[in-house]
């Protein structure tokens, strides 16, 4: 098991990158502020996001019954998958019963989790992704780095010298505006050429059997209204019981996410386009079982934002891709474990527990006290290395009696100056890899005490 | 067991204690909402533009390079706009593509983010005009400015089936180091009138 801090080291070993990706996140955390601050019910509008989701997810099952009833009275097929397989499978299916092998996507994670692109691609498919990060990973065959900036862990001259590949730009042009315009027309042509689209869906409502898709390129507007087949995929946790719910997390989403106070296309589905099929399909995979976690059932009100991994000091230095997982930073350390803990184990330890993705987290999701609660059920589960377990368990014994921590002490002092260099930053010692160990002091906090008062 | 039904009842069992659904808190208000809205809409890279008439759009569209060097032009509002495209014509929505600017109406604005409400029922035969377009342009009567998103959903009335947008600005992407590139794969540029 290779876990965080191995994955991240050649993420980490660009020293020069490394700040530049903190800066870039930090800048989308500084524009999420002053949209947050423009808006003085704030707090108030996060305590009712988080009260809808947590009173959608008591009664989800009927809520998901109310909006596949209202979806089909509107002419939307629904299908439910209970797994990344069977979603797999009912999408192929829809293009394959129809004969239809280009398809345009828009962002969804979901799709990712599944990993549909490869399933379709093995099949005869071709997969275009159209949002312009998703398309520059694609074209690298990469995932994407993170939920709402996929290429944000690449330079414009990484984009540069791959359109130059692959999409015939000048050589060494590096501009974003000259690179988006070649993405737009080679994009367009895709557009043109598609017979289905599918799209990712940011909530659905029960009250009406209709869902809504936020983006700001377009894409996923381009891609539902050309072509008249439309797959709309989801995870049941994306439903809200009413319209007027929308309100509330419209006004949080973008700001959240990229600090716009709204994204530019938010577009409401209620039903095929004129002549065409809409397809909803319902996805579990996994998140019923989270569901019944009384602990961790909260990080399904997650709204994919993204804001926690903007501001995580780790994610900021660490790159998406040291997470391993299709949804990275502090949700995704928890969303990750709960599926698979011993292969995503090192995810609730890479994180300070400052205490800042709880901070900006739109539906309130108490993202560092539940990765705390995580590495405890880790010790729990015995899935935290032996060692790790081992110097705990001789740390919490000596600092418990204060007379073990006296001559544990008095030890480190008298030994520690002795040893040479190789022995105290062995291989034993990860902590010394990239740091100093403070000079071991001549004596005692306790010994200076005792001195002064006499 | 079908996949849908062991999903419910895996649903049903897992399920937390009820809890209520709250109140929409108390929403911000602004003095001068038509300002407000004006100063949002800028602020998404769209262009306002505040008339009186719907005879002065005409002249101020005159005014616009992406209007005069338009070379297919579609207009939703009557009265308003040079169309030389028939949409009704046009047997399919691929057929759009070409269109260098179309003017459309939308119902309402909001001021807190400079989004307009544009229903399904008023694009035409084929809904992909306000994306394909190259250039769009928005006719918003006056007066029809709602202060915040609460207020614009207790307004709206979901068509169904059917299909509605709130449009904020051109598009646009940062994806490239966060350089806002305005014009990604919709309308390059957004001009809206507010009338009346």
């Amino acid at each position: 098991m290779t876990g965080h801090a191995e994955k991240a080291a050649p993420f980490v070993a660009d020293d020069a990158r490394v700040h530049w990706h903190d800066q870039a996140l930090w800048f989308v955390r500084l524009k999420r502020d002053r949209q947050a601050e423009s808006i003085p019910e704030w707090e108030a509008l996060r305590d009712a996001a988080a009260a809808i989701k947590a009173h959608t997810l008591s009664r989800i099952a009927d809520y998901l019954e109310e909006f596949e009833r209202n979806a089909k009275t509107n002419g939307i097929q629904v299908h439910w998958t209970r797994d990344g397989a069977e979603h797999n499978d009912i999408v192929h299916r829809i293009l394959a019963d129809r004969g239809l092998t280009r398809l345009v996507k828009s962002k969804s994670m979901l799709t990712e989790e599944c990993h549909l692109n490869p399933y379709l691609e093995a099949r005869g498919i071709e997969v275009t992704d159209t949002d312009l990060g998703e398309r520059i990973v694609q074209l690298r065959h990469e995932p994407p780095s993170h939920i709402v900036l996929p290429a944000i862990h690449l330079k414009k001259e990484d984009i540069g010298d791959l359109f130059h590949k692959e999409l015939g730009t000048a050589e060494g042009a590096s501009d974003p505006k000259y690179l988006t315009e070649a993405a737009r027309s080679h994009l367009r042509q895709k557009f043109m050429a598609a017979q289905a689209g599918l799209t990712g869906v940011n909530f659905a409502i029960a009250e009406t059997g209709g869902f809504v898709v936020c983006t700001n390129e377009g894409n996923a507007d381009m891609g539902t209204s050309l072509p008249p087949v439309h797959i709309a995929c989801m995870g049941f946790e994306k439903i809200v019981p009413r319209t007027k719910d929308l309100a509330i997390f419209l006004r949080l989403l973008a700001r959240s996410a990229t600090g716009q106070p709204v994204t530019t296309y938010t577009t409401h589905f209620h039903g095929p386009m004129r002549g065409g099929e809409l397809h909803v399909v319902i996805v579990d995979n996994g998140r019923s079982a989270i569901l019944g976690h009384e602990t961790f059932r909260r990080s399904l009100s997650c709204i994919r934002c993204g804001a926690c991994m903007n501001t995580c000091p780790v994610f900021r230095r660490s790159g998406g891709y040291s997470y391993g997982y299709t949804v990275p930073g502090p949700i995704g350390s928890l969303l990750a474990p709960l599926r698979d803990s011993h292969k995503f184990g090192s995810l609730p330890f890479a994180s300070s527990l400052c205490g800042s993705c709880s901070d900006v987290c739109p539906v309130k999701i108490d993202l560092h006290h539940e990765l705390y609660a995580f590495r405890q059920e880790l010790v729990r589960e015995k899935v935290v290395p032996l060692y790790k377990r081992f110097a705990m368990a001789v740390l919490s014994f000596i600092l418990a009696r204060p007379w073990a921590y006296r001559v544990a002490g008095s030890l480190m002092r008298g030994i520690m100056p002795r040893l040479p260099r190789v022995v105290v930053y062995g291989r034993w010692n990860p902590w010394g890899r990239q740091r100093e160990l403070p000079s071991m002091p001549g004596e005692s906090f306790r010994d200076l005490i005792k001195k002064e008062s006499k | 067991m079908s996949s849908r039904d062991s999903i419910l009842a895996s649903l049903r069992r897992n399920a937390p204690p009820a809890s209520p659904l709250p109140q929409a808190p108390s929403a911000i208000t602004y003095s001068d909402p038509e300002r407000q809205f004006a100063e949002a809409f800028t602020s998404v890279g769209g262009r306002f533009i505040r008339v009186a008439t719907l005879a002065e759009v005409n002249t101020e569209l005159e005014k616009l390079e992406s209007y005069t060097q338009a070379r297919k032009i579609s207009s939703l509002v009557p009265d308003v706009g040079r169309t030389n495209v028939d949409l009704a014509a046009l047997k399919d929505p691929h057929e759009l593509e070409g269109i260098d600017i179309a003017i459309l109406a939308a119902e309402f604005g909001v001021a807190e983010n400079g989004a307009v409400w544009v229903p399904g029922s008023t694009l035409g035969p084929h809904r992909a005009i306000f994306v394909v377009t190259q250039h769009l342009v928005l006719v918003v009567p006056a007066g029809q400015i709602v202060h915040n998103m609460h207020q614009a959903y207790d307004r709206i009335r979901i068509e169904r089936p059917g299909f509605g947008i709130f449009i904020s600005g051109p598009s646009k992407t940062a994806d490239i180091e966060q350089a806002l590139v305005i014009g990604a794969h919709g309308p390059r540029s957004c001009t809206l009138f507010l009338v009346g």
